[in-house]
């Protein structure tokens, strides 16, 4: 193993990362924002709403994230109306390419997760509420919220963590984050494994960081059943 | 609208026979990285349930490696890794060039590790759900360990894997769209081709996106149904 050239590579590879972690903030943010508007259609009491809210779901879920990042980047430019539009000096850019399918990917997946999470909810709970006088948005605000979050932030804690790893994609419409700088140093060194080690490593660490933080998180939330455990 | 339609039919204008040979080798990639994964999925949960500590540690490795790791790296890892050692080997025998690997045989060996790597959880956790008493009565029986395996342990232990190894089935199907870029000509690299010699890449990325939505819902139907098959003797 060549130490200097594994530690000139990681080196090479760190000044990918802050761009990944952007993607990933950036569109878990706005994929967070969106899948709470695609929750509410999806109980709402409009019917065609709710149909939206469920193909949405299932397009973003049954097909490869490489395919919608395609569509995005290579689709959208092919319809004048959205070449003519204000919108399109942001979506020439692969940069703005990449949220808008990452974010919409991720939205689909944490629609799924906040149904699951209030469907967690246990019903004695919420009727215990409303015998005591809550409703509306006390009832949510101090028993439904607090539970469906304990419920919800394991499994978004993996999706989150699949984000951190799918940002690697838009290494593909010429994003040189962590597996873009790879890939150069890939094909211009033929180093390949002292490459991979590093890349890995990076990728690892940016996990393992986000796993710690979402137990930590986990362990807050949870500190008043603590006593239940053990 | 019947431009477009043509665009997709199977006449001299139409890309209707590549697009169809690229689905089958995308059936074809998933279906032998998915079986690929199987074996390293039971070979990584014999791992981790052993009881040496070293096989364990080993087991431990390589599912956080691969499951923490990006897939795509991985099918660069063994693309190029591949190539590289490939072309060693043969200049050291005396045949001088560039030598690389068929991207088939890369692609469906990068996505059998990584899925392996979830199909261990999958397989350990439902080894994990048996019931001890009917293991040890088994043994109490007189039954040999390969006589168990295949009486008591594999049915039920597919049984419980069954739900985990269908969501691991579809992002395998999803994951082979990654092969495209090693020159793999399946579903998504046939549409590129495609969509930039149309110049209809919303036309053509969108039958591609239809065509992997529609095998997902088609296989994950065929796996429900054959969840319930499974589930019979234990229904009453």
């Amino acid at each position: 193993m060549d130490w200097a050239f594994l530690l000139e590579t990681t080196r090479q590879l760190l000044s990918g990362v802050p761009l990944a972690l952007q993607l990933a903030v950036l569109s878990l943010g706005a994929g967070m924002v969106l899948a709470v508007g695609i929750h509410a259609a999806a109980v709402s009491g409009i019917a065609p709403l709710r149909w939206i809210a469920a193909a949405h779901v299932d397009l973003f879920r049954g097909t490869p994230l490489l395919v919608q990042i395609f569509f995005i980047y290579y689709g959208l430019g092919q319809v004048p109306a959205i070449r003519d539009s204000a919108l399109w000096p942001f979506l020439r850019e692969p940069y703005w390419c990449a949220v808008l399918a990452l974010a919409l990917n991720t939205s689909a997946y944490t629609a799924e997760i906040i149904r699951g999470a209030l469907a967690a909810v246990p019903p004695g709970e919420v009727e215990a509420a409303r015998a005591c006088g809550m409703s509306g948005l006390l009832l949510r605000r101090r028993i439904v919220w607090p539970i469906a979050l304990r419920h919800g932030l394991p499994v978004y804690g993996s999706e989150a963590i699949l984000m951190v790893k799918a940002t690697s994609l838009t290494s593909i419409i010429t994003l040189t984050e962590v597996t873009g700088i790879a890939h150069k140093l890939i094909s211009s060194t033929y180093r390949v494994v002292e490459i991979f080690v590093a890349a890995g490593a990076i990728y690892l660490a940016m996990t393992f960081a986000l796993t710690l933080a979402l137990s930590l998180a986990e362990r807050r939330l949870g500190a008043h059943l603590s006593h239940r455990r053990s | 609208m019947t431009g477009e339609l043509a665009l997709l039919g199977f006449g001299p204008e139409g890309w209707g026979l590549p697009l169809t040979r690229a689905t089958g080798m995308t059936l074809a990639a998933a279906v032998c990285g998915f079986a690929l994964g199987a074996a390293f999925g039971i070979g990584g949960a014999a791992l981790k349930l052993s009881r040496r500590a070293v096989l364990r540690g080993v087991g431990q490795v390589y599912t956080t490696l691969f499951r923490g790791v990006p897939e795509i790296l991985v099918v660069y890892l063994f693309y190029f890794g591949g190539s590289i050692a490939l072309t060693q080997v043969m200049n050291l025998g005396g045949f001088p060039g560039f030598f690389s690997l068929p991207s088939f045989v890369i692609g469906v060996l990068a996505i059998g590790i990584v899925s392996g790597a979830y199909q261990t959880e999958a397989f350990r956790a439902a080894f994990l759900r048996l019931d001890r008493g009917q293991l040890e009565a088994a043994a109490a029986c007189g039954m040999s360990p390969a006589l168990r395996l295949r009486r008591i342990v594999a049915p039920q232990a597919l049984r419980f894997a069954l739900p985990a190894l269908g969501n691991i089935w579809q992002s395998v199907l999803k994951e082979t769209s990654l092969l495209s870029v090693i020159g793999l000509t399946e579903l998504l690299r046939q549409a590129g081709i495609a969509a930039g010699s149309t110049r209809q890449p919303l036309l053509f990325y969108g039958v591609a996106a239809l065509v992997f939505l529609s095998i997902g819902k088609l296989t994950g139907a065929g796996l429900a149904r054959l969840e319930r098959h499974l589930a019979r003797p234990w229904s009453r």
